[in-house]
């Protein structure tokens, strides 16, 4: 305390404004060297092949070539892809959606006997690696003959199986008042009314979190698309890009070039780009919630 | 719970009570089902395979322990574990260090807060397979931009994923790129420290550094160990980054457990080794949890 009263208050304010330049400065400084990869993969995908290995490096494409992405279309099966991966994020949220609210539900609300314990399970095997599954698990589905097909990617999820987001909204179901359940039992709703007409519409933010986390981690999906989708055809983007270049190969083409690649990368990117730009106070505040980085 | 169980056997002409009861069982099945199909069945088949060899052809053969005695012999089993420690144990404490150092500049209440945010927080939302792809042209020996800068300022930048040496550090580098994540998360748990905590360390005489220490890092301490947390679990289990830049190489500098076990289950269809491989890296991820949650107890500072 006696040191800041024998500083000069044009002293104090040089050093809060010193402190403020370097802050921004760092700010500036950080900021570019975070950006400048996502700007690198725009404008390559925008560049004529030569520019692609210009020295020194060019950020503005001359000239801008959107065909790139019309000739990566002629032959990635981009649209293709798009819909198996669509069709496997749209069954998985309609799983974590309903089957995970409702159990959730049972586990914050309804009384019966073993429900705790119950709870502990599903708690528990939040703990095990999903690769401790893997193995027996594609065993299942290659006795079922599921291979090949978005089943083994959206069946599990249909049956509520994720933990996590059963524990998050159990959680946020016992923040809502219980005098609304009384409430909707006197006026002679039953347990499935008081949760379609009460719960799930007060929850709007864990379930907005639920279905952004559920697109972004179906729609990045590596491992498990990899391991049951080997047919070009059922295969989901962010595997088809792999075997586009393989099958490439195969048929004895060139590899591609870092532009067709970086707008493969792009066509990727841009939906999840959209849902953040579109929903991203949902985004932050899920993020907040749950700790899942995106 | 106690009286309700006592309640509840009292009257179990209560209609009320056995429809609520009913209704609980009814909206469990789905769940208990796929439970029973989808983890407790596999993990249960999954721990029996580890005691067998199986290629998928034949039924499988029960070998013992042979599995796991392999396995504290096979040398590429301790590369890739090695690779993988030090790629998470290094990775993620200097992700969760950047991180904070991010939000805790936001917090000094910079002008365009939430641009900021996006800024720093949008390459988390690039799916990992496409960041893969992006990487690997940065950090391309000859054509990447990285090597082409260095070139500007007259240095010769590594091979990186193309070395042995730098590969596992690039993918350091690299991860270091999705910082923003947590720093959404610190950024938070700053913005719930109450303001009256600096006032009285002010005038106690705490000049901003002692702040950090003694207020602002002992209040958000639970975010940061729960981020910690989760990253080294996340971390061990990395695999698409490495699947598609390196496999693995060159050399095995890039070869982590779970390729390794991806391999030995799908590239050469031992099933049953790589069932001993998944046991063991849950026997990892168990014994890390336990420990932080330990060690925690005794650095974490949690409202009561």
């Amino acid at each position: 305390m006696s040191q800041s009263v024998q500083r000069s208050d044009a002293e104090l304010l040089l050093g809060r404004y010193a402190g403020r330049v370097a802050l921004y400065f760092a700010l500036v400084g950080l900021g570019i060297v975070f950006v400048s990869p996502l700007l690198w993969l725009v404008s390559s995908s925008l560049k004529p092949e030569s520019q692609v290995l210009a020295y020194p490096p060019q950020w503005i494409p001359r000239p801008v070539r959107f065909i790139n992405y019309a000739e990566v279309m002629q032959t990635f099966p981009f649209w293709r892809s798009a819909w198996n991966t669509m069709v496997i994020v749209t069954g998985t949220m309609v799983g974590h959606l309903f089957t995970c609210s409702l159990t959730a539900y049972a586990f914050a609300r309804i009384r019966f006997p073993l429900r705790d314990a119950l709870f502990v399970m599903v708690l528990a095997t939040l703990m095990i690696p999903y690769h401790v599954y893997l193995i027996p698990q594609y065993l299942l589905f290659r006795e079922l003959n599921w291979l090949n097909s978005s089943k083994p990617l959206i069946v599990p999820f249909l049956l509520g199986q994720a933990p996590f987001y059963i524990f998050l909204m159990r959680q946020f179901f016992r923040t809502i008042p219980k005098e609304y359940d009384d409430a909707a039992r006197i006026d002679g709703s039953g347990w499935f009314g008081i949760y379609l007409r009460i719960l799930l519409p007060l929850s709007y933010p864990v379930l907005g979190a639920v279905a952004i986390f559920t697109f972004m981690a179906h729609w990045n999906d590596f491992l498990a698309p990899l391991i049951y989708l080997n047919e070009p055809k059922k295969q989901t983007l962010a595997i088809a890009i792999r075997t586009w270049e393989a099958l490439r190969l195969q048929a004895g083409a060139k590899p591609a070039s870092w532009n067709h690649i970086m707008a493969v990368s792009v066509l990727l990117t841009l939906p999840p780009m959209l849902v953040f730009f579109f929903a991203q106070r949902y985004f932050i505040q899920g993020v907040v919630m749950t700790g899942i980085k995106g | 719970m106690l009286t309700f169980h006592r309640q509840w056997r009292d009257s179990w002409r209560s209609k009320l009570l056995r429809d609520e009861m009913l209704f609980g069982y009814a909206a469990l099945i789905p769940y208990l089902a796929g439970f029973l199909i989808f983890v407790a069945g596999p993990l249960a088949y999954s721990l029996w395979l580890s005691f067998t060899q199986y290629n998928i052809l034949q039924p499988p053969v029960p070998v013992g322990l042979d599995n796991y005695k392999a396995l504290i012999e096979d040398p590429l089993m301790w590369k890739s574990l090695e690779n993988t420690a030090v790629y998470s144990l290094v990775s993620v404490p200097l992700q969760v260090i950047l991180g904070y150092a991010l939000a805790l500049m936001l917090n000094q209440q910079v002008k365009g807060l939430s641009a900021w945010r996006t800024v720093y927080y949008v390459p988390a939302v690039v799916p990992i397979v496409a960041s893969a792809y992006l990487f690997s042209y940065l950090f391309n020996a000859d054509t990447g931009l990285v090597n082409l800068l260095l070139k500007m300022v007259r240095i010769s930048g590594p091979n990186w994923f193309g070395s042995p040496d730098w590969a596992l550090r690039t993918f350091i580098i690299m991860n270091l790129w999705v910082s923003g994540g947590g720093m959404i998360v610190y950024l938070a748990a700053l913005q719930g420290v109450p303001t009256a905590l600096y006032d009285a360390a002010k005038i106690d005489g705490a000049n901003a550094w002692q702040r950090l220490w003694a207020v602002t890092v002992p209040m958000t301490s639970p975010a940061l160990l729960f981020m910690f947390m989760i990253g080294i679990i996340g971390s061990f289990q990395v695999f698409t980054s490495v699947f598609i830049i390196t496999s693995g190489g060159p050399v095995n500098a890039t070869l982590m457990y779970v390729l390794y076990l991806y391999r030995h289950g799908w590239s050469y269809l031992q099933m049953g080794y790589a069932s001993a491989l998944a046991w063991v890296l849950f026997a990892i991820i168990f014994g890390l949890t336990y420990l932080s949650l330990r060690v925690s107890g005794r650095l974490v500072h949690y409202e009561v």
